[in-house]
């Protein structure tokens, strides 16, 4: 691939095939933490560095593990394994070396383990079989998709606070209306990339 | 009679997704159609119903400090049982499905309900517990993937209902369709339940006065 054709795949990724909005992995953390800008700037945080890594170690369980043995049909047993003790693993890592860091993740970094947006991108990932430089950017640009709906989607959240809401409607029945708005403007995206 | 409950409070009280606000992806993503929500939900069901049977046999061992972990293996091992039979059995529907089929793992369904009832209950009321939440999903899901179906394809099953010069709303199938959709029956159900409790309030009143 070219230069060119990597820019082409990241925008794609990260704005016409949005994991979030196109795709619906990781809606659950999406309406749960996006009350607030600096939770959802912290869980984005989170999501990138974790499926980035995520998405280079299950490749390389892949590959180097279930295909030789021939045991590709545990592929969801071995990733999520992988993934949860990973999760654990960047957890008492970052506590030790980058303690700023892991306080500003706090709670985030462990509920990312059933943040179906990483499992979801590892499974992608071995499907469209990609190589291990295109995975690597496509895990980065899928999580920075991830990111980007989450913290634009807080923003407009947070201004829910001042409004007037049908009472029925508050919380999550409104976040619900707002985030199928927002994927009609980022379905917009689509012309950008061609067929 | 109390097992009757645990099973009856999956279809109103805790009825995923609206109440337990879990599971969000898959009830957006597969309900295109009414046999694809069907498909998901009561595969999802089966997986909530075992896993919650086997964590609760196995609650006195499993230990608390590796309990998530614990549970994830079992719920990933249902996950796998449903993959390979759907594999052999429905693969129409396993391609359709998709991705969102080895996802059960990370649905926060099963996992939520080991941590809040399996884990604390006995085998018989935990399998009633998840078999009962595990229907209520699939219901919820077959209700939406009826309205996105009949309202953005004209067509029930794949059997075409609606009148002939019926414009089809394309937008109910696509991804925003999902969000708003799912936001406007969570918005209806919250408007019934808000006049069960004004009902049930103007009840105890009146009760009160009599007295």
């Amino acid at each position: 691939m070219s230069f060119g054709d990597y820019m082409l795949f990241i925008v794609g990724a990260v704005l016409v095939n949005n994991i979030l909005l196109a795709q619906f992995l990781g809606n659950c953390p999406f309406l749960g933490v996006s009350k607030r800008m600096d939770t959802a700037t912290g869980m984005s945080m989170a999501v990138v560095f974790v499926i980035t890594l995520a998405g280079a170690c299950t490749w390389l369980v892949q590959y180097y593990v279930l295909i030789p043995f021939n045991i590709e049909y545990l592929q969801t047993i071995f990733f999520i394994l992988v993934i949860a003790s990973l999760v654990q693993l960047v957890e008492i890592i970052m506590q030790k070396t980058v303690p700023g860091l892991y306080r500003a993740l706090g709670i985030y970094l462990p509920l990312i383990t059933t943040n179906c947006a990483v499992l979801g991108v590892a499974i992608i990932n071995i499907q469209k079989e990609f190589d291990f430089v295109q995975m690597l950017v496509f895990s980065f640009a899928s999580a920075v998709g991830y990111g980007l709906a989450l913290c634009l989607f807080a923003g407009i959240r947070e201004r829910f606070a001042l409004a007037r809401i049908p009472k029925v409607f508050e919380g999550t029945a409104l976040g619900l209306v707002t985030a199928g708005f927002m994927s009609l403007a980022f379905s917009g995206f689509a012309g950008l990339v061609g067929h | 009679m109390s097992l009757m409950k645990e099973f009856t409070k999956g279809f109103w009280e805790l009825l995923p997704p609206f109440r337990l606000v879990l599971g969000l992806c898959p009830t957006l993503a597969v309900t295109t159609s009414a046999e694809n929500g069907l498909g998901m939900g009561l595969a999802t069901a089966f997986v909530l119903a075992c896993s919650n049977m086997l964590i609760s046999a196995l609650r006195k061992i499993i230990p608390s400090k590796v309990r998530i972990a614990a549970f994830i293996v079992v719920v990933a091992t249902f996950v796998v049982v449903v993959e390979l039979t759907m594999q052999a059995y429905f693969y129409a529907l396993y391609v359709k499905l998709g991705i969102f089929i080895p996802l059960i793992v990370v649905n926060c369904i099963p996992l939520g309900r080991a941590e809040a009832f399996a884990s604390s209950n006995g085998v018989l009321a935990s399998g009633a517990d998840g078999l009962g939440i595990g229907l209520g999903f699939a219901i919820s899901l077959f209700a939406l993937g009826t309205i996105r179906e009949i309202f953005g394809a004209g067509a029930f099953f794949g059997a075409h209902v609606m009148w002939s010069s019926y414009e089809p709303m394309g937008f109910l199938l696509k991804a925003p369709g999902a969000f708003v959709c799912l936001g406007l029956m969570l918005a209806a159900i919250n408007t019934i339940s808000a006049r069960q409790a004004k009902r049930k309030l103007e009840a105890a009143r009146l009760a009160a006065a009599q007295a």
